[in-house]
């Protein structure tokens, strides 16, 4: 690692201008818990780090009638410690909680873990579930791309030269509806995502049927994938194990996981099937309250 | 020369737990490790590692490093000393092959190998330095395991190797060994037999993951005498290795104790120091640092060997072993010394049996090469032998204790290797599991769909002796300085202080222990083998009793009475014949100056072989049928610990093993990529257990002295890592029905496991 300098801009468009002059050689620093470790085994070759954490819009966190903003620079104790976001938005709080021990979410940000655009990243599939906007400004402006749509392969986003992620918006949740995100690990904690479910639901009036239903994939493909045939076969459909085994073996289906040294191609796709079935049936638990 | 002891059973000092005397300084901060040495003028080395798993160096050009500003020194491989012609030849010593791993000469054989060093002005300029060396690589087919290095066409890793095969010298091969153990009539053995149970069990290398990474400070003085830092298990190892690797006489090294951030056996290695000391030469004696990454220690510092072994055992239906066989071969890493030899010794180490073949094979493989891991060989062993134990009484519906207690190794026992055992607590130890609550209480069905599995298995190891030396100094206040040779990585400053405090009947804390540098103790072996709290810990006793017998001609000359006339019991001096006449050792303290010189005493010894270990482990872990994971949810350790000086610290290391044996058996290996190279170097990926995979490790230490120690010491530290793997598995095939000989037992094999039907 060679001498790097370190700026920490006070509004958005002092960030915009560093990242923009120096292109590649620059990077938003959040918590650093990917940057700084990325940095050590040569990943980049930085010449500035620009912290974002002095810019008042990435500090907010907010809960509100229109839903939940999340600023890029919030370390994610911040936000499953938040007692309204614990009640309204258990999803991310699931996300949140198991992002490294205590000592890393202290630093680490959800938007730096999805600005990493690691497949594996724990709080992605949950922001996607929820339909979660992310908010961009760059040198000719602001922008917003669903979450969904924000990461393009392994470590690349929709992030151009001299972009920032500023916050990210979660729109609030109906009544009748819940979340819930796991990950399979072989350890209980301090590992990193073999595969990754995350499900919302929203139900009818009668808590019943399925109204529709949103369902991501962590860790079985080049992003966290969008499950929308899993999501879409349930919308109208009763709640009951013929229909969640039908949309977890159609989540298996849109799974295309590599095999690594974290999994195999056969386990993860079986992983999925399993976890879809139980986050269904966890999300459908917390939407009936 | 053994001298064989009848054992007390009661004692003041030992057996009990005072605080270690190193805890406070540990716990505050106090304490000095490797990476923590400052001294003035220090400048930082860096290495240069292989990026590629087996390849010929064509050229190194370090030309731009050397102008790079900041760097007072490039070095490689021609800048150490050639300790000798006969490195080149057949009957090289694993030691000299080191000058080659320790820095590649022509060809790197792992990916990580060191092909060149750099010292700079700091840490960063010295890492940015060695990228600009340029090394030309000619790329050769990886040996990534035991089956690649003995096929036919295999590349061959060590040209100039030549294998010993059972005694043939023999070109050309990844082999570089091949023994044979053999006893009895093992055909005859297996004819008697009514069944017979033969598996091979595979293993992927392991690391032993200690937290503190590998580093040495080196200054070479102007008048070629070098000073060292290094945390290390053993200064005198790390002096005489340096020595011989920059071509100086062991006596011009000074190597300086640090506390030691975990080593397991990992830490007997020498990788930093040759390399240092040449770059503090070559920048004209500043003192150089270099501390490893975590990628480095685990690409390549020394991991325990994978590699497979197969078990074949005959049986009587009424219960009896008649003959067994073994074939262990291991990946001994880049370079021959592999714990084959161990392994081979421990293999059939619990069991009484009449005619046993036990063949040995040392492998080469491209992968670093290995080290020593508590217990080295010895688990991996013990998981063949105890899933076939385990198979064969599950097929006959054998208690699997009562069918271990007919076949127990015990005293007048030949081991494999032909060695016939002392008194042993083998036997001791399997009543004790039978009579534990553990194994006393239902297994129970949990109610959330998992299956519930117990294992059990047993483990065995040697233990070492070897050389040490303990000096002691009587202060005027009455405490005892001591001096010992040994690297504490275990609590032994205080199994040791302990030993010389019973003695003299003080408490432990009037025991003042301190490890000095090389050039103020007399030889110590290395920390390991489980041998510091038997071996140093006898010296301290011998130093302590000198100190006695001293104290008692000074107490005679202080009362003007015969020394003979003298006793001397719990501390006490006391005239056999006048009553008024006694003194307590602090009292005596206080007056020494009046009988004459300072007391201080001193012993060296080289123990023959330490006492044997025994362990028997109980596990029952809970399945996901559906996600193949495993969690432990509870595990019992027994194990005969001779006497347990500090039974704290005698239960830190039973617990330290097995949890280390359960990372071993469920999630750790080296992960090797296609192109040979290990792709989950660091510790998020490479899975030891956290505190949250785990359950509370209950230990029952049992007590059968060891006859060659005074208070019984057997040594405890290696053989709780030997049973757990299969203790692991078989609780697994409790559990789910199915056996899986691949280590580690991870999700996606209980996962096919249960799905093949
Ligand atoms: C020990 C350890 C355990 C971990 N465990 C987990 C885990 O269990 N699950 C998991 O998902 N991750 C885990 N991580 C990875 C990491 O902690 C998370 O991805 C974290 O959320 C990253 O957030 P950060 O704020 O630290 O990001 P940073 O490291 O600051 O940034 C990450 C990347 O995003 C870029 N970036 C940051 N902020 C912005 C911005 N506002 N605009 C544009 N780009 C930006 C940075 O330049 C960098 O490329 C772990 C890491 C460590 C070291």
């Amino acid at each position: 690692m060679h001498p790097f300098s370190y700026v920490a801009p006070k509004t958005i468009d002092e960030a915009v201008a560093v990242l923009e002059k120096n292109g590649t050689r620059a990077r938003p620093f959040a918590g650093g818990t990917d940057l700084l470790v990325q940095a050590r085994a040569n990943k980049w070759d930085l010449d500035t780090v620009v912290d974002i954490k002095k810019i008042p819009e990435t500090m907010s966190l907010e809960v509100s009638q229109e839903g939940l903003t999340i600023g890029s620079g919030v370390p994610c104790y911040q936000v499953y410690n938040n007692e309204q976001i614990k009640k309204e938005y258990p999803g991310i709080v699931d996300g949140a909680l198991i992002i490294g021990g205590i000592q890393i979410q202290s630093r680490a940000t959800i938007g730096g873990n999805l600005c990493n655009a690691a497949p594996s990243g724990d709080s992605i599939c949950p922001l996607i579930v929820y339909n979660a906007v992310a908010h961009i400004s760059g040198p000719s402006g602001s922008r917003e791309v669903a979450v969904e749509d924000f990461c393009t392969g392994p470590g690349s986003t929709v992030l151009q030269n001299g972009e920032l992620l500023v916050k990210i918006v979660v729109p609030k949740p109906n009544a009748g509806s819940g979340t819930a995100y796991q990950r399979f690990t072989p350890r209980n904690e301090m590992d990193i995502a073999v595969a990754g479910v995350a499900v919302s639901v929203q139900l009818n009036n009668n808590g019943d049927d399925f109204e529709s239903v949103r369902i991501a994939l962590a860790a079985v493909g080049p992003t966290p994938i969008l499950a929308n045939k899993a999501g879409s076969s349930l919308s109208g459909k009763p709640i009951n194990d013929d229909s969640i085994s039908e949309a977890a073996s159609l989540a298996k289906e849109e799974a295309s996981p590599i095999s690594d040294m974290r999994g195999t191609i056969e386990q993860r796709k079986h992983l999925i099937e399993i976890i879809t079935t139980r986050m269904i049936k966890e999300a459908v638990k917390r939407a009936r309250g | 020369m053994v001298q064989v002891f009848e054992n007390k059973t009661s004692y003041n000092v030992v057996g009990t737990r005072p605080i270690r005397h190193d805890g406070i300084d540990k716990v505050t901060g106090r304490a000095i490790y490797g990476a923590d040495v400052k001294v003035p003028g220090l400048i930082w080395g860096e290495v240069l590692r292989s990026t590629e798993v087996h390849a010929r160096i064509k050229s190194i050009d370090t030309s731009a490093a050397k102008k790079m500003p900041g760097v007072f020194a490039v070095m490689v491989h021609q800048d150490l000393a050639d300790p000798g012609t006969e490195t080149t030849r057949n009957g090289l010593q694993d030691v000299d092959r080191e000058f080659f791993n320790i820095m590649a000469k022509d060809k790197v054989l792992y990916k990580g190998h060191v092909i060149a060093a750099v010292a700079a002005i700091d840490r960063n300029t010295a890492q940015e330095a060695t990228r600009l060396i340029k090394v030309e690589y000619e790329r050769l087919e990886p040996v990534r395991n035991v089956d690649e290095a003995t096929s036919p066409n295999a590349p061959i890793l060590i040209e100039d190797l030549i294998g010993d095969h059972l005694g043939e010298n023999v070109a050309n091969t990844n082999i570089a060994t091949h023994f044979r153990h053999e006893f009895g009539d093992v055909e005859g053995g297996f004819k008697l037999a009514d069944l017979i149970v033969d598996r091979e069990v595979s293993l992927e290398m392991v690391h032993q993951g200690y937290i503190e990474p590998h580093n040495a400070t080196v200054i070479w003085h102007e008048d070629d005498k070098l000073t060292v830092w290094s945390s290390t298990q053993g200064s005198f190892g790390v002096r005489d290795q340096t020595a011989k690797f920059v071509g100086v006489s062991p006596s011009q090294i000074r190597v300086n104790y640090s506390e030691i951030g975990g080593g397991f056996g990992g830490k007997t290695k020498v990788y930093l120091s040759p390399i240092a000391a040449i770059l503090s030469k070559k920048s004209g004696g500043k003192p150089v640092k270099i501390v490893m990454d975590r990628p480095s220690v685990f690409q390549a510092t020394g991991p325990a060997p994978g590699g497979k072994v197969k078990v074949k055992m005959g049986v009587t239906n009424n219960g009896k072993i008649t003959a067994a066989e073994a074939t262990i071969r291991y990946e001994a890493g880049a370079y021959p010394g592999s714990a084959v030899n161990a392994g081979a010794i421990c293999i059939f180490g619990c069991y009484n049996i009449p005619a046993s073949r036990i063949d040995g094979f040392d492998i080469v493989v491209n992968k670093p090469k290995s080290a020593a891991y508590r217990a080295p060989g010895s688990p991996q062993a013990a998981f063949a032998i105890e899933t076939v134990v385990d198979e064969i009484c599950e097929n006959k519906g054998w208690d699997k204790i009562q069918f271990r207690l007919d076949n127990a190794a015990k005293k007048g026992t030949r081991r494999g290797d032909g060695v016939l055992l002392e008194k042993v607590g083998f036997e001791e130890s399997l009543d004790a599991t039978r009579n534990s609550s553990h194994w006393n209480s239902p297994l129970g069905k949990p109610d959330n769909g998992k299956l519930r599995g117990r294992g059990l298995a047993c483990g065995y190891w040697m233990n070492g002796g070897g050389p040490s030396t303990c000096d002691l100094m009587l202060s005027d206040d009455g405490t005892v300085m001591m001096n010992e040779g040994s690297a504490d990585i275990g609590g032994t400053r205080a199994s040791i202080a302990m030993q010389a405090a019973e003695v003299l009947g003080l408490a432990a804390e009037d025991i003042k222990p301190s490890i000095p540098d090389t050039d103020s103790i007399g030889f110590t072996g290395t920390t390991g083998g489980s041998r510091t709290t038997f071996a140093t810990g006898y010296a301290a006793y011998l130093a302590a009793q000198s100190m006695v017998k001293e104290l008692k001609t000074r107490a005679s000359i202080l009362w003007e009475i015969d020394e003979t006339d003298i006793e001397f019991s719990n501390g006490v001096f006391r005239s056999t014949k006048e009553s008024e006449l006694k003194l307590s050792i602090k009292e005596l303290a206080e007056k020494l100056g009046v009988t004459g010189a300072p007391v201080s005493t001193t012993s060296s010894v080289n123990m023959a072989a330490g006492g044997n270990g025994y362990a028997v482990h109980i596990c029952d872990l809970e399945i996901d049928p559906e996600t193949g994971k495993t969690d432990v949810v509870r595990y019992t350790a027994i194990q005969d610990v001779g006497t347990a000086i500090h039974p704290s610290y005698a239960e830190g290391q039973i617990q330290g093993g097995v949890v280390q044996g359960i990372g071993w058996a469920l999630n750790e290996e080296y992960f090797i990529n296609d192109d040979g190279s290990m792709a989950n170097y660091s510790f998020l990926d490479y899975r030891m257990p956290t505190s949250l995979d785990l359950p509370m490790i209950e230990t029952i230490m049992v007590e059968v002295p060891n006859p060659n120690h005074p208070y019984g010491v057997r040594g405890v530290g290696e053989v709780p890592l030997c049973p757990p793997i299969a203790a692991v598995g078989n609780a697994i095939n409790d559990a789910i029905g199915k056996r899986i000989y691949e280590q580690p037992i991870k999700p996606g094999r209980i996962l096919d496991a249960i799905s093949k039907d």
